[in-house]
């Protein structure tokens, strides 16, 4: 909360109406001003926020990048990633296949690029299905309280106290392999993290008088757990959610790699690394940096990406990681 | 006052608070065991009448907002009887409790946190019509300007967020949502005391402004006494969860019954230099409202203190046509020397 004003002051009051309907975020937009953004323009604020974050813009162009990359795949490749040709096993990069290609003669640049895909799907939709319900359960926990909080808060305590890529290995397991299998398995390790987020600013907004006047006005308490205390929880939720990409690509490489992740035919960095990693990186290298490559770029670029959006939308963050 | 129907005029009163009680467990331990309560409203009863202003003054912790949030239950009393316009609240099911709120509305003491930040002040305004399916957008929205408008807030206003709002302004704000569903009781929870006094003197005239046009009754809870006097009709001195003494503002101001009103308006500096002013400061602090002291609650201060005091609670009673103090030394209002 800023400090409060003073009631003098109109036309201060009228400059402000102006951006006040361009921008609705809180009061971000003023602290923004007080840094010296030229908050009337979209232009200036993105200009001001990439002199402000420059490695963040640098996370976004590669995170950018790779959803371009995904998308376009059947564009920017000359070669399908799934056909087979002996006769170039293991060829060298080249102009005509600039990654090599690999044992079975698949050409590697496609097989990087739809892996990106592949990658992109599973980081995006588990992260997607962890914020959906870790904020199911986050709200309810911490708006209803009693014993549906203390139930849940066992439950996640439980899958908490599991390394990440133990239990989605464990999950994956369970499951069996498959896109949407590989996706919830990664979904589940992230929802305690998330609806302890969620389940903090609840605690703390359920007791803000704007709630009691909600209550007070015979809101029901669905509507004003969707309308009054979701949106304020959204600054940290999206950090969250951002940082946890980085991750969620990074376990679905590894599961991968373990031979738990993304089946065949789907093309996996993780698997393509573990297929030559041991046989062929002496006679291949090329087999193990690109693949390996593309998945450091990705980590990196969302981790940017992360750091720079916790750093914006919560200051409170800023130190404790 | 507990018998509010023996003089009181054919009209039902707008609320009508008998013996109301919270008790708030306090929990302790692995097994949140509880081992004890906090007597936050001990035995509170009051009743407003329409058009009037009952002031609810006393130190900060000795219950006067959770009487404010109990009467509209934002808590759930322990006991007692709430009406509003004659209907038992308390008795209400959980759906027709929502309908019901319409009656009464509440103005908060944080113009901050009061506002949803993330919600423009004409959606804030406009909220509690749409909780309640009122008229189309077009009429919602013509309605919240009218409420801007009668609030002194500029209509092309609407669209900004509540950051953009001085304190004053974000008040106003709170007293047209307050307003939107045209209650018949709005509660005041220290609606001015986070507010700069020229600003005080602004809202406190809007407010009384409203009351006339309208016809509005208030229940407004303060610690400024000179604030209570403006507004009010009647004025109750609660002192840890008891009201203590209850009268008209001016026979309270100027006779009061009860040494803690006594304490409390000889601390107020009165710009009268004819009004006799004694010199007497009570002592001590307020004791805990977890174990409130036996008897008068206020024995532990009182300049007066008798032994009857520290045993017997003593009653609200009658000691001049109504006045009302609950202290051993007065007596009821026939040998009642004022």
């Amino acid at each position: 909360m800023s400090p409060p004003p003073s009631d003098n002051a109109a036309g201060v009051i009228t400059a402000k109406d102006e951006f006040g309907t361009a921008i609705s975020a809180g009061s971000f937009d003023t602290e923004l001003a007080k840094a010296g953004a030229n908050v009337k323009s979209r232009w200036g604020m993105g200009l001001f926020l990439a002199r402000r974050y420059p490695l963040g813009c640098v996370g976004l162009a590669i995170v950018l990048t790779f959803i371009f990359v995904a998308l376009l795949a059947p564009y920017i490749t000359a070669h399908d990633p799934l056909s087979t040709n002996p006769s170039i096993s293991l060829a060298k990069p080249s102009a005509v296949y600039p990654m090599g290609t690999d044992f079975m003669g698949r050409d590697l640049f496609s097989r990087v690029v739809y892996g990106a895909r592949t990658s992109l799907a599973v980081a995006f939709g588990a992260t997607i299905l962890g914020v959906f319900f870790g904020v199911l359960i986050g709200l309810a926990s911490g708006y209803l309280g009693g014993w549906v909080d203390l139930t849940t808060q066992r439950v996640i305590d439980m899958l908490q106290a599991l390394p990440t890529l133990i239990l989605a290995m464990a999950m994956a397991a369970a499951l069996g392999p498959s896109l949407m299998n590989t996706i919830i398995a990664i979904a589940i390790p992230k929802l305690p993290s998330i609806a302890r987020v969620i389940r903090a600013s609840t605690l703390s907004l359920r007791e803000m008088p704007f709630v009691e006047a909600a209550r007070a006005m015979g809101m029901s308490e669905m509507r004003i757990a969707l309308r009054h205390i979701l949106p304020n929880t959204l600054a940290p939720l999206i950090v969250l959610a951002t940082a946890g990409l980085g991750s969620a690509i990074l376990v679905e490489a590894s599961l991968s790699f373990l031979g738990l992740g993304v089946p065949e035919p789907h093309p996996s960095w993780g698997r393509m690394l573990s297929e030559s990693a041991a046989e062929y990186v002496r006679t291949a290298p090329w087999l193990v940096i690109f693949p390996g490559l593309a998945i450091t770029c990705a980590v990196f670029g969302t981790n940017l990406l992360g750091d720079a959006l916790r750093d914006l939308l919560d200051p409170r963050q800023r130190t404790s990681n | 006052m507990p018998d509010g129907n023996t003089a009181a005029p054919a009209s039902v009163p707008v609320l009508d608070v008998r013996d109301l009680k919270k008790h708030f467990p306090v929990r302790k331990g692995l097994l949140r065991k509880t081992t004890g309560h906090v007597y936050a409203v001990d035995g509170v009863s009051f009743s407003i009448e329409r058009g009037q202003t009952l002031g609810l003054v006393g130190e900060s912790g000795c219950g006067k907002s959770t009487v404010a949030r109990a009467v509209i239950r934002l808590i759930e009393p322990t006991s007692g009887e709430v009406r509003i316009l004659g209907r038992d609240i308390l008795s209400l099911s959980k759906d027709e409790m929502r309908a019901s709120r319409r009656q009464a509305q509440i103005i908060f003491q944080d113009p901050f946190s009061s506002l949803n930040p993330r919600m423009s002040a004409g959606e804030i305004v406009g909220e509690p019509l749409l909780v309640h399916n009122i008229g189309n957008s077009r009429e919602r929205a013509e309605r919240v300007a009218a409420l801007f408008d009668r609030v002194g807030l500029r209509a092309s206003q609407m669209n900004s967020l509540p950051h953009q709002f001085s304190g004053g302004q974000r008040q106003r704000i709170g007293i047209a949502r307050a307003l939107a569903l045209d209650p018949q009781l709005i509660i005041g929870d220290e609606p001015v005391s986070a507010l700069d006094v020229s600003i005080q003197a602004q809202v406190i005239n809007l407010l009384m402004d409203l009351q006339e046009e309208k016809n509005l009754s208030y229940l407004f809870i303060a610690h400024d006494l000179a604030v209570v006097e403006h507004i009010s009709h009647r004025v109750a001195v609660m002192y840890l969860g008891r009201i203590v003494e209850h009268a008209g503002k001016r026979a309270l101001f100027s006779n009061p019954q009860h040494p803690y009103t006594e304490a409390l308006l000889a601390a107020v500096p009165i710009p009268n230099p004819r009004i006799k002013r004694q010199k007497r400061l009570v002592q001590g602090d307020v004791p805990s409202p977890i174990n409130p002291p036996p008897g008068c609650h206020f024995h532990t201060r009182c300049p007066y203190v008798t032994e009857q005091c520290r045993i017997e609670v003593p009653p609200l009673i009658e000691v001049a046509p109504d006045h009302w103090a609950a202290c051993h030394l007065r007596q009821p209002a026939a040998v009642a020397v004022a």
